[in-house]
C-alpha cells in the first residue's frame, strides 16, 4: 500500500526531512491517500507552501507543481495562481505559525473572499523549525523557548477564526484519527469554495520535551486524550473543556 | 532566448490626454499584462483604478488586495501560473514589498512593479514629489541580487516605459520597476499611440531545467504551473531543478551569480539613456525622472543666453551605466546632479567620474524648479 503512493512522490527527492515522532509525516501520508482515492491528477494540483517544518510537507516531495513560498505568504501567492488560471487544483499546506500568525491576515481575507482552495494547517502549536519558540496556538501554559514560566495568553481556536471569516466548511482532527482526518481532507478537496482543516501534529523535538511529553508515544497519547467529538464536549464540565480540543467538521450553516 | 512579437495596441492608435498614471495602466495593457494586484495608496491608486476598469475589456484579472505583502506575492503566484503580472505602489507599499521582491528575483519571476515615488521617509508627505526609493530599489531586500529599474520623465514615457518593463521583465526574467514620482504620475499631457506594439513573451523548453543554464550568465526557460511539468519552486537555494539544496556552497554560488551576472553583464544593452548640448559642454547636468524636465528646460535657456551647459538624462537607474559616466568625466567636464532626494544617484555617479561631480538636493515634498537648475549652473560656469 505504501509504495501505491510512490508514483506521487518527485523521483530525485525521497526520504522525508522530519524528526522521528513528527505528525507531518502521517499528515503527509493522509494528503496523498486523499488524492489517490479521489483520483486527482497530480498534473492539475498546485501546492503552495510557506515557512517552517509543515511547508516542507509538499515542497518538493509531491510530484505535482509546488510553490514553496516566504514565511506566512503562501495563501497570497495560491491567490494569484488560482485566480489567473482557474482551473489548477491549489492545496495551501503549512505551518500554524506560518498560516495563522505571521500569515493570520491573508488567512482571514481568503476565507471571505471565498476563492476555491482547501488550506490544511499542520497544527503542532510551536515553532518546531526556529527551535521551540511559543505560537499563537501554543495552549496556555505550556513550556517554550520563549517561555520558561508558561504561555500566559490563550491560543487561537483556529476553526473559530476561520470560519468566522467566512469559510464555508472547516474541521479539526489529530494525526491521532487518520481516516477521520483523511475523510476531511476528501471532503474539504471536494468543495469549490475556501476550505480549511486543521490537522493536530504532535512534535516531541520542541513542544513534548519543553512538556513533560518527551517520547512520541507519550505524545500521541495525550492528543488521543485530550481530543474530544462535539458531542462528548456537549455534555462535560466547562473547566474540564477548557483544557481539551473539540474535534469535528465544523461549518456556518 | 525569449520571443519577440508584434500585436496590435490594445488602444486604437492616435494622441491621448493622459495623466501619468493613466499611461501606465494602459503601458501595462498593451504590453500584456493580464494580472494586476494592488492595494490603495497615494499617489498610484488612479493606475489600479483604471486596470479595474480596463481589464473588464481585455479579459484580465484584477485583484485588490489586504495589503501590498499579499499584493506582490500573488503577483509571483499569478506570473507563474503563466501571467504577465504585475502591481503598482508608493514608498511605504514599496518598503513593505521588499521581502517579496527578493524572492521574485531569486525564483527568477518576471513582474513588474511601478512605484509612484512620494515625499519620504516614513509617511512622509503622501501627496507631494519625492525621489527618495532609489537605492531601496537596488538594495531593499536582503542578499545580493539585481533587479532592472526605469526612470520615465513624461507620461508618453510612463507608457512605453511600462511596456518596456513587461518586456525587460520578460526577457531576463527579473522583477523591473518604472520608478516614477508624483509629479509624473499626477502630470496630464498629450502623448501617442501607435497601432503596433513589441512585446516579448517568456522563453519555454518543454522538460529543460528552469533554474540553470550552461553559460553563468544564462536566462532559463520558464514553464508554467498546470502544464504537467511538475514544476518545484523555492525561495530557498535551488539547484537547476528547482530542488532545495542550503547547504551546499557550490550551488549557492553558482546561482546568486548568475542572477546577478544575467543583468550586470547586459547592462550596457539594457541602461538606456539621452543627451543633449554635449559637443562642447562645460557643465553637464546629470538627471532623471521629472527633475530632467526641468534640466532640460533650464539647460536650454542657458545655451539660448549662449551659455555652455548640457544634459544627460537616464532612463534606466538600475543597472547602472558605469561607461556612460566613466566616459562624460573623461572629458574633464563638471558634472551636475540635482535630485528629490539626499544625494542617492550622485553617490553612484561620484563614484565612477573622474571629474568633479556637484550634488543639488531638495526634500521639500516639491518639484526642482528649471531657475533652480540655471541659477546653479550660472555659479558653477
Amino acid at each position: 500500500m505504501a509504495r501505491d503512493l510512490e508514483a506521487y512522490l518527485r523521483p530525485e527527492v525521497k526520504s522525508t526531512p522530519f524528526c522521528p515522532g513528527c505528525g507531518h509525516g502521517t499528515l503527509m501520508n493522509l494528503i496523498l491517500r486523499a488524492i489517490a482515492e479521489l483520483q486527482l491528477n497530480m498534473k492539475d494540483i498546485l501546492f503552495v507552501s510557506g515557512i517552517g517544518c509543515a511547508a516542507w510537507i509538499p515542497s518538493p516531495h509531491f510530484n505535482g507543481d509546488t510553490l514553496h513560498t516566504l514565511h506566512g505568504r503562501a495563501i497570497a501567492f495560491a491567490t494569484g495562481a488560482k485566480m489567473y488560471n482557474p482551473k489548477l487544483k491549489v492545496i495551501v499546506i503549512s505551518g500554524d505559525g506560518d498560516l495563522t500568525s505571521i500569515g493570520g491576515n491573508h488567512l482571514i481575507h481568503a476565507a471571505r473572499r471565498n476563492i476555491n482552495r482547501t488550506v490544511i494547517c499542520a497544527n503542532n502549536m510551536i515553532y518546531g523549525m526556529t527551535g521551540g519558540q511559543v505560537a499563537s496556538t501554543s495552549p496556555l501554559g505550556a513550556l517554550t523557548a520563549t517561555t520558561a514560566e508558561g504561555n500566559p495568553y490563550r491560543p487561537f481556536d483556529l476553526c473559530r477564526l476561520v470560519l468566522g471569516a467566512g469559510a464555508d466548511y472547516v474541521a479539526r482532527y489529530s494525526v491521532t484519527q487518520p481516516l477521520a482526518l483523511m475523510a476531511a481532507i476528501k471532503k474539504a478537496l471536494n468543495i469549490d469554495t475556501f476550505t480549511f482543516i486543521e490537522a493536530l501534529s504532535p512534535c516531541p523535538t520542541q513542544f513534548g520535551r519543553r512538556n513533560q511529553t518527551d517520547s512520541a508515544v507519550q505524545m500521541l497519547k495525550a492528543l488521543m486524550q485530550n481530543c474530544v467529538t462535539k458531542e462528548e464536549a456537549a455534555g462535560m464540565d466547562k473547566a474540564l473543556l477548557k483544557t481539551k480540543i473539540i474535534i469535528g467538521e465544523f461549518s456556518n450553516e | 532566448m525569449s520571443n519577440m512579437q508584434e500585436i496590435n495596441s490594445t488602444l486604437t492608435a492616435g494622441s491621448y490626454f493622459f495623466t501619468g498614471n493613466e499611461a501606465a495602466a494602459e503601458g501595462a495593457i498593451a504590453g500584456g499584462c493580464r494580472y494586476y494586484a494592488g492595494y490603495p495608496i497615494t499617489p498610484s491608486s488612479e493606475i489600479m483604478e483604471r486596470i479595474s476598469l480596463r481589464f473588464r475589456e481585455v479579459d484580465g484579472v484584477f485583484m485588490q488586495m489586504e495589503d501590498e505583502i499579499a499584493s506582490i506575492c500573488s503577483v509571483i503566484g499569478a506570473s507563474w501560473a503563466g501571467a504577465k503580472a504585475m502591481t503598482a505602489t508608493a514608498g511605504p507599499g514599496f518598503s513593505l514589498m521588499q521581502e517579496a521582491i527578493g524572492y521574485g528575483a531569486f525564483t527568477e519571476t518576471p513582474l513588474v512593479i511601478v512605484d509612484i515615488q512620494r515625499a519620504g521617509p516614513c509617511t512622509g508627505q503622501a501627496t507631494k514629489v519625492g525621489s527618495g526609493d532609489w537605492m531601496q530599489a537596488k538594495w531593499g531586500s536582503h542578499g545580493d541580487y539585481q533587479i532592472i529599474a526605469l526612470s520615465p520623465w513624461s507620461v508618453q514615457e510612463m507608457y512605453d516605459q511600462t511596456i518596456h518593463a513587461f518586456n525587460l521583465a520578460e526577457q531576463y526574467r527579473v522583477p523591473v520597476f518604472v520608478m516614477s514620482d508624483e509629479a509624473v504620475g499626477h502630470l496630464r499631457e498629450r502623448m501617442d499611440v501607435s497601432p503596433k506594439v513589441r512585446i516579448v513573451n517568456r522563453y519555454k523548453k518543454s522538460g529543460a531545467a528552469p533554474f540553470g543554464t550552461e553559460s553563468e550568465d544564462g536566462v532559463p526557460p520558464m514553464p508554467a504551473f498546470g502544464e504537467g511539468e511538475s514544476i518545484t519552486v523555492t525561495g530557498s537555494t535551488h539547484n537547476e531543478f528547482g530542488v532545495r539544496k542550503t547547504d551546499d556552497p557550490v550551488v549557492q554560488t553558482k546561482l546568486v551569480g548568475r542572477i546577478n551576472n544575467k543583468i550586470l553583464n547586459k547592462r550596457e544593452e539594457i541602461a538606456q539613456s539621452e543627451s543633449f548640448f554635449l559637443d562642447d559642454a562645460e557643465v553637464i547636468v546629470i538627471a532623471y525622472g521629472f527633475t530632467a524636465r526641468s534640466a532640460f528646460f533650464a539647460v536650454d535657456q542657458l545655451r539660448k543666453a549662449g551659455k555652455k551647459a548640457g544634459l544627460v538624462r537616464l532612463k534606466t537607474i538600475w543597472p547602472f551605466s558605469d561607461r556612460l559616466i566613466t566616459e562624460l568625466g573623461q572629458r574633464d567636464k563638471k558634472l551636475f546632479v540635482p535630485e528629490m532626494n539626499r544625494g542617492q544617484i550622485f553617490g553612484e555617479i561620484r563614484k565612477y567620474a573622474c571629474s568633479e561631480v556637484i550634488p543639488y538636493q531638495q526634500t521639500n515634498g516639491k518639484i526642482i524648479h528649471p531657475k533652480q537648475i540655471m541659477e546653479q549652473i550660472e555659479r558653477i560656469l
